[in-house]
């Protein structure tokens, strides 16, 4: 077994996420290489060679790799999956506009977003909205896969002595370009790697209130914020706070919901944290069913005391 | 510039799916189905592209039973021009060979632009539009929440993990939508009786080449794991207490 790690990185630090797929990678069992391609990012592959379990790292280091366009990295994929048995990268907004075309290049299906390795070739996904877990055998000579980094439990960042290798290759397919990006910036812990996580719903009223119930909070708690859809599409707060289907998918330790009732496609992106509160006035609503704790209560009174109490 | 549109026919979001007792998949007996809500955007995207005079004809796409014409027609409805329904086995097709039959289309039909949804909300695979894009040699606009047309280009504001990044992409260029690209109209019932009377061509994988099947097998299909029921906390006090001392979160 021989696995290719697709990096996740923004060209000066390497992603956490990365550290769950090489989790994953090692359950397969087997050779594992991390690609790194960007630009400018040899610090990128230098913290790359010390995660644990990392036998090699690639360094695709060219400028058509700086925003790492789907078009122009799959390429270079596809180009170096020859002796590779599987190829691996997180279930990020990047890896999934990535490796899909990485796996039609190379004429393989593809699995999105495995939970579990029951063998090298067969996993487990969730389809449905988490409603059910398919359990899925490849039977393609590549595996190709993204991995739920809330799944696995990341391995250790340091430790590790691969050595890096540059890949003089360089693919620029020239079809797309990139103009710019808006970045949210955040004092606050990362969403998807976050302990704990402080979500509000529609029930805040707005983004002033989201702001000014729920960050003491969350202050108090050192927890990431996230947003149910209804509140993201009413404009309270950016859409890359958007927890659940189509959103970002989270697992922390303690996931409180604060004004959420608890939509099908919410469930999904949250109910396997360890401890879900809800603090919700309407006593019907569906994410009590799946809370461990729910208090039936006015969030705007609520809330605040429950900073207090802290 | 012609528009592409795929559709795919799902369990309506609404409804909560439950797994067969004989772990084969889902139960899908007597479930209303509906066009998959991303695919709803990308025929809305069209139709506002058309409205623009942007694009001029919107040819759908469906890849499924029989029953895929329904939601051809809800298309149509909503302002498609004509459709064509490659009748085939769901449990056959994976992604790719979903995006092989959808190259062999657009080779046929020549579109500047392949709208898809982000995903289908039965199989979350997130996969088609990608694969296609390879197949074709063709830029990927993905996860798309603005597009812009100018000339023979393609400006995509795409929603990514840190917040958003517009990318540029000659044509054809295929996009594929997310949440927020807009909110799709409802149909007007002249609008429902208009479009049974325009064309619908049914076709088969194997007119475009395609025969084999997934070589993704699943195994078994099973519900979650339960979650233990939960007990409503009276206070914030006892809500305060639990945390610290049944559950050690905090």
């Amino acid at each position: 077994m021989s696995i290719l790690v697709l990096a996740e990185h923004d060209n000066k630090t390497l992603n956490g996420a990365t550290l769950n797929v090489v989790a994953a990678a090692q359950k397969i069992g087997g050779d594992i290489t991390i690609l790194v391609a960007g630009s400018g990012a040899q610090a990128v592959a230098d913290a790359a060679a010390k995660v644990a379990g990392v036998s090699k790292v690639l360094l695709a280091d060219n400028a058509v790799y700086a925003q790492q366009l789907a078009e122009n990295v799959a390429g270079l994929i596809a180009d170096l999956a020859k002796g590779y048995t599987h190829i691996l990268g997180a279930s990020t907004s990047n890896g999934k506009n990535i490796l899909p075309r990485a796996a039609a290049l190379l004429d393989v299906s593809m699995i999105t977003d495995i939970i579990a390795v029951e063998g090298p070739k067969t996993f487990k996904r969730p389809i449905y909205a988490g409603n059910a877990i398919a359990t899925v055998q490849s039977e393609e000579s590549i595996v190709v896969a993204t991995v739920r980094g809330t799944a696995f439990d990341p391995v250790a960042a340091e430790g590790g002595s691969a050595t890096v290798e540059a890949v003089a290759e360089v693919k620029d397919a020239a079809i797309s370009k990139f103009i710019s990006e808006e970045i949210v910036k955040s004092e606050r812990p990362e969403l998807t790697a976050a302990r704990i996580v402080v979500s509000g719903g529609r029930g805040v009223g707005s983004g002033e209130n989201y702001h000014k119930v729920l960050d003491p909070l969350a202050d108090k708690l050192g927890a990431a914020q996230g947003a149910s859809r209804a509140a993201v599409d009413a404009g309270f707060v950016p859409n890359d706070m958007q927890v659940g289907q189509t959103g970002k998918i989270v697992a922390p330790d303690l996931y409180i919901a604060v004004g959420i009732s608890g939509a099908i496609q919410h469930l999904a992106g949250m109910k396997d944290s360890k401890v879900i509160v809800a603090i919700n006035k309407d006593e019907e609503a569906p994410i009590n069913a799946v809370a461990d704790y729910w208090l039936v209560g006015d969030l705007n009174t609520v809330v605040p005391e429950l900073v207090s109490k802290l | 510039m012609k528009a592409l549109v795929a559709v795919k026919r799902v369990v309506d979001a609404n409804v909560k799916v439950r797994v067969k007792p004989d772990n084969s998949g889902v139960d899908l007996t007597n479930v209303k189905m509906s066009i998959n809500p991303f695919d709803e955007i990308a025929v809305e995207e069209a139709v506002r592209l058309k409205e623009k005079g942007t694009v001029s004809e919107i040819v759908v796409v469906s890849i499924g039973p029989k029953e895929a014409q329904e939601q051809i027609r809800s298309a149509m409805a909503l302002g498609a021009d004509r459709g064509i329904l490659v009748e085939a086995d769901d449990n056959q097709l994976g992604a790719l060979e979903v995006a092989k039959i959808l190259k062999g289309i657009v080779e046929q039909e020549q579109p500047q632009l392949i709208l898809l949804g982000k995903q289908a909300i039965d199989d979350d695979s997130n996969q088609v539009g990608q694969m296609l894009g390879a197949l074709l040699g063709a830029g990927q606009g993905t996860f798309a929440s603005v597009v812009n047309v100018t000339g023979d280009k393609v400006q995509v504001t795409r929603e990514v993990d840190g917040g958003l990044q517009t990318v540029e992409l000659n044509t054809p260029a295929i996009i594929t939508t997310d949440l927020r690209l807009n909110e799709p109209r409802y149909a007007a019932l002249p609008n429902i009786m208009k479009a049974r009377k325009k064309p619908l061509d049914t076709k088969t994988p194997a007119d475009f080449g395609v025969t084999t099947t997934t070589k993704l097998k699943t195994v078994k299909v099973e519900p979650p794991a339960e979650r233990k029921a939960g007990v409503q906390v009276k206070s914030v006090d006892e809500l305060v207490d639990k945390l610290k001392n049944e559950a050690k979160v905090i």
